[in-house]
């Protein structure tokens, strides 16, 4: 088990090396520099300036040799000027050349600087993050056991009318979008239009002070969509479940209905779902792009906009960083939790 | 909870019988008409082709029929109460508790994701309300009482941990947990090898004497019905044709279906040219396009027209002077049972030519990562083929004698060059052909060496006509220089396996399996094979079909002079058609002869073994019983000296240890009869012959 953990971290660094290199390489293709020069600098600035004001922040190396800068593996590109000052990435206001240290990257946890923030880029990811993070947990916390519960009630008796309405429910809460779901909440909850007025439309104030009245609408709108696909998924594996012929041995030992449920159909029914539930981490990570936009929740999606929409390349690398770990590591506890699942699968 | 009160009355009795099952499209009647009785202690047979309703009848005892399933009428009463009345509760009290059933697959039929202790246990703790460590120290019990090795340990691990004849041991061990009074066993050994299902078989009566337990025993092999059961009832199309004890129906058959049964099973005296099998003509009918009145009357040598065709219901009548003995024949009064067969014509028997396939030392071995998986790990070599070498003739059949894990596929996927060799030759008309990938091989090799396959169910592409894929085969092996040339070669080839030709335009799906497998002959034999290796090619079809197949192939190869390479593990079909016998084990060769000379003493200790294991349908056979112990050896791990020194009851014969020091050398006993082992001569004379046929 340790060997092959150990071997997944090895796989796990090799594929965050190539995926941060390839945004890497995007974000720093010329016309992107070009227009962080004139964005940081001047607007009608001149060809001219602009290469030395690229120049000067040493973007006009070699890609890899930039990367490695970035990682922290090269010792990062410092401009002495005419007069003498020396200035680099790793030079911080109020450090002279020789305080500052030689390598700044990401493995020295200095992540950049936001243009847009004007903030370093670990700060602001630590604290959009957490935000988003706590958004996932209630999501998480509600949309999976639901799910599975939906599913499994779905699939067990294939056909009959329990099946056929929750089937229906999950399919209709996976093909309305979040933002047909999400505007929908607004209107009847929060706005004078119903008068329900039970939930606040915005989730602005949920960001310092959670609370029911202003979380519950942005946690309903994701867990809605997420939950109909879960459970879809719950519900194919368990039927098949139903007509294996263990199933039949049980049923013929007597064992009663709820129990074959619970003991024999369940494990092997969730095996196929685990996999999908740990996708939607990263589909959360991203893809709540919509609904913190939606009720003004300034997460890691909406950082991922603002990064985006304004050329910020160092933020945009960070978000990137996360988002990828985010994948390998769900996909690693996805695995892990797969061979605990599946006693055919064994490590040994 | 307890067992139902005591009740003196047979345990089980199904009267009039029918089920149904409903589809959108119509009523499917399954079992119609249907009348059996267990007897306390008593063991039942239930014999029939597939399709015959005999599992519907098992599952219908069982009131679980699923969603479509019906009975329609007749009764099934359990001790007296009649089952169909129980309410949901009370039948989940009988089922695992009164009444047990045992599967055909062991491993779908256990929870791959439940150990085995959890799911033994469950049973008394349903039944009996019996706490865990009760539940546990039964369980143990009972997985002592299967022989199985190491019980804690068993119950501590997961199905796929166990070998295919360990889980079968298991699933009994389950149905007797609450000790039942009725066993229902649905086909148990199929999935098995002959030795561990003779050690199955041995289990399953032994326990029967041990509990009381009356048996209800569904195969399609007559020979395991007559070692196991008192009583049998065969059934023909959804109805009981003949019921009565296993004396009275195996020696005076009062049915022609039983009787055509028996004629088309090859029996130590068939032979294939003097004394040939007698197929049934026909195809087993659809349960909704069964004939009017007599269902078996399309097929049947007495059909007398305007008396069994007309529509009505046949029923069971007695037959005079024997017990309880009942058959579903309006004339079987008229029919001279004892009429001899009229022999169909006899063939020559044609003499092997001269040699077109030499095996030399032929090995084949596999590295296999100790870790499937996750990769890594030190490598182990998995010696699937230890020093092959014999000669194969023109038109000879030579057969391929051996359990799973033996080496048999593997020794024909080297041949027909779905992988190369590691050590040894393959001469093909002296050709070196072993290192010779299939990819690399010329069209004349290819079309030379072909094979028909174990199941021709998954051997045929579902969406291409029958007439396409033989053409296709025409093609790739350039036989014919147009379409139309093809197409014309092509419905020769449907005349040679005696399709009718309008089958050129049928899809797969509308044949029935022998006919599949005729298909699957006529691409073979496609581009004029010179060698046919036919693996299993009737172990997958019902036995009425079988002898039509090989009779089948028989024709081909005297007509076309093939080499016919026949694997199997069936050693009575194997006596019937080959002229040499080659019995492998792990990977080894370990008896080689003609087939006298294998099927006679002295043997190889694993020849006879297998020998003894098979079951023999013919109540004037003696056999000599023997049971080899635990499982066929992993090839992963096999054990040192000679490879079956861990099951061989003739071991202590050998002085010195030296079974488990040595690999046996071959050894010449003359005529070409070389066997594998340490045994000396004086020890190999005193074999007796393992089957004898008692005086008539």
């Amino acid at each position: 088990m340790g060997v092959f953990i150990l071997r997944r971290v090895g796989v796990m660094l090799l594929t965050a090396l190539c995926l941060t290199f390839v945004v890497f390489f995007m974000t720093n293709l010329y016309p992107n520099l070009e227009k962080l020069a004139k964005t940081q600098g001047n607007f009608r600035m001149s060809d001219e300036a602009v290469a030395t004001w690229l120049e000067r922040g040493g973007y006009l190396q070699s890609t890899p040799k930039k990367y490695l800068e970035w990682i922290g593996l090269a010792p990062s590109y410092r401009h002495v000027a005419e007069d003498g000052t020396v200035t680099g990435r790793c030079i911080q206001p109020g450090m002279t050349a020789e305080e500052a240290p030689r390598y700044c990257g990401i493995l020295q946890g200095y992540w950049g600087y936001s243009t847009v923030f004007r903030d370093e880029v670990g700060n602001i990811i630590a604290t959009r993050l957490g935000l988003t993070g706590y958004l996932m947990f209630w999501v998480m916390l509600i949309m999976v056991p639901s799910a599975l519960i939906l599913g499994v009630l779905a699939g067990m008796r294939e056909g009959s009318a329990m099946d056929r309405s929750l089937s229906t429910v999950a399919i209709t809460t996976t093909a309305t979008p979040e933002y047909v779901s999400g505007v929908l909440f607004i209107a009847i909850f929060s706005s004078s239009a119903v008068g329900l007025k039970w939930f606040k439309g915005t989730a602005t104030s949920a960001m310092e002070n959670p609370n029911f009245e202003n979380f519950t609408l942005p946690v309903l709108t994701i867990v809605l969509y997420g939950m109909g696909y879960i459970a879809r998924m719950t519900r194919a594996s368990m039927t098949e479940v139903m007509t294996a012929q263990y199933i039949r041995t049980a049923r013929l030992k007597g064992v009663s209905f709820h129990n074959i449920v619970l003991k024999h159909a369940l494990r092997n029914a969730l095996i196929a779902p685990f996999t999908v539930i740990m996708l939607q981490f990263p589909w959360l990570l991203n893809g709540v792009v919509i609904v913190e936009t939606l009720f003004n929740y300034k997460g890691f999606g909406w950082t991922l906009v603002q990064a985006a929409g304004n050329n910020d390349i160092e933020l945009l690398l960070g978000v990137s960083v996360v988002s990828v770990l985010v994948v390998l590591i769900t996909q690693l506890i996805s695995d892990i939790g797969y061979v605990y699942l599946n006693p055919r699968i064994r490590i040994s | 909870m307890s067992k139902l009160a005591d009740y003196d009355g047979p345990i089980l009795e199904i009267d009039k019988l029918s089920i149904s099952f409903f589809t959108r499209l119509r009523e499917i009647p399954a079992v119609m008409d249907f009348s059996v009785t267990v007897q306390p202690g008593e063991a039942v047979g239930l014999v029939g082709e597939s399709g015959c309703g005999k599992s519907t009848v098992a599952l219908g005892v069982m009131q679980d029929l699923g969603k479509n399933g019906r009975v329609v009428s007749g009764s099934i009463r359990f001790k007296g109460r009649d089952l169909a009345e129980m309410t949901a509760e009370e039948l989940r009290d009988i089922r695992g508790n009164e009444i047990a059933m045992i599967y055909q697959e062991p491993m779908a039929s256990l929870n791959p994701a439940m150990k085995i202790g959890k799911q033994l246990m469950e049973v008394p703790m349903i039944h009996e309300g019996v706490g865990q460590k009760e539940a546990y120290a039964r369980a143990l019990e009972v997985v002592t009482d299967v022989r199985l090795p190491d019980p804690e340990r068993m119950l501590n691990s997961y199905p796929h941990q166990l070998s295919g004849g360990q889980q079968q041991r298991i699933v009994i061990a389950m149905a007797l947990m609450s000790k039942p009074s009725l066993l229902i066993l649905d086909e148990p050994t199929t999935a098995l090898d002959v030795t561990v299902e003779a050690a199955v078989v041995d289990l399953v009566k032994d326990l029967g004497k041990k509990y009381g337990t009356s048996m209800l025993f569904i195969s399609h092999n007559l020979g395991l019905v007559l070692e196991t059961c008192d009583r049998l009832c065969v059934m023909y199309s959804g109805e009981a044709v003949e019921r009565g004890s296993i004396h009275d129906v195996f020696d005076e058959m009062q049915h022609p279906y039983t009787q055509a049964l028996f004629r088309s099973i090859p029996l130590p005296g068939a032979d294939k040219n003097a004394r040939p099998l007698v197929a049934i003509p026909g195809n087993f009918p659809l349960p909704h396009e069964r004939p009017p009145g007599c269902n078996f009357g399309p097929r049947c040598d007495y059909f007398e027209a305007g008396r069994c065709d007309v529509d009505q219901v046949i029923p069971m009548r007695p037959v005079p002077g024997n017990d309880r003995h009942e058959t579903r024949c309006l004339r079987f009064e008229e029919i001279d049972w004892n009429a001899p067969l009229t022999l169909a014509e006899q063939k020559e028997k044609s003499a092997p030519g001269k040699v077109v396939l030499k095996m030399d030392n032929l090995k084949k071995y596999y590295e296999v990562a100790a870790n499937a998986l996750f990769g890594g790990g030190e490598k182990k070599v998995v010696k699937a083929n230890e020093t092959l070498s014999f000669e194969a003739r023109e038109s000879e059949t030579l057969a391929i004698v051996g359990e799973s894990g033996c080496g048999k596929s593997t020794f024909a996927k080297v041949l027909m060059g779905l992988e190369t060799a590691t050590e040894g030759e393959i001469l093909l008309d002296g050709r070196n052909i072993e290192q010779t990938p299939i990819e690399a091989r010329d069209t004349r090799t290819i079309s030379d060496v072909q094979m028909v396959f174990q199941n021709p169910f998954d051997t045929l592409n579902p969406s291409m006509t029958v007439g396409r894929q033989i053409m296709r085969a025409l093609e790739i092996f350039q036989v014919g220089n147009s379409e139309a040339e093809r197409r014309q070669k092509m419905l020769e080839l449907l005349d040679l396996v005696k399709l009718p030709r309008a089958f050129a335009n049928r899809m797969p799906r509308q044949l029935s399996g022998g006919q599949k497998q005729r298909v699957g002959i006529a691409r073979a034999f496609a581009g004029g094979a010179r060698i046919v290796v036919a693996d299993e090619p009737v172990s997958a079809l019902d036995v009425s079909v079988q002898a039509a197949v090989t009779d089948l192939l028989m024709e081909i190869q005297r007509k076309e002079k093939t080499t016919l390479l026949f694997i199997s593990h069936d050693l009575s079909i194997v006596r019937y058609l080959s002229d040499r016998v080659m019995v492998m084990y792990l990977g080894h060769v370990v008896e080689l002869g003609d087939t006298e000379q294998v099927f006679s003493p002295p043997y190889h200790p694993y020849t006879e073994a297998l020998l003894s294991a098979v079951p023999i349908a013919d109540t004037s056979v003696e056999k000599e019983h023997i049971v080899l112990e635990g499982d066929i050896p992993s090839a992963m791990d096999p054990p040192p000296g000679c490879p079956f020194q861990t099951r061989c009851r003739w071991k202590s014969e050998v002085p010195g240890n030296l079974c488990e020091r040595e690999v046996p050398p071959q050894r010449q006993l003359g005529k070409g009869h070389q066997i594998k082992c340490h045994l000396d001569d004086a020890t190999l004379a005193r074999m007796t012959p393992v089957i004898k046929t008692a005086a008539e």
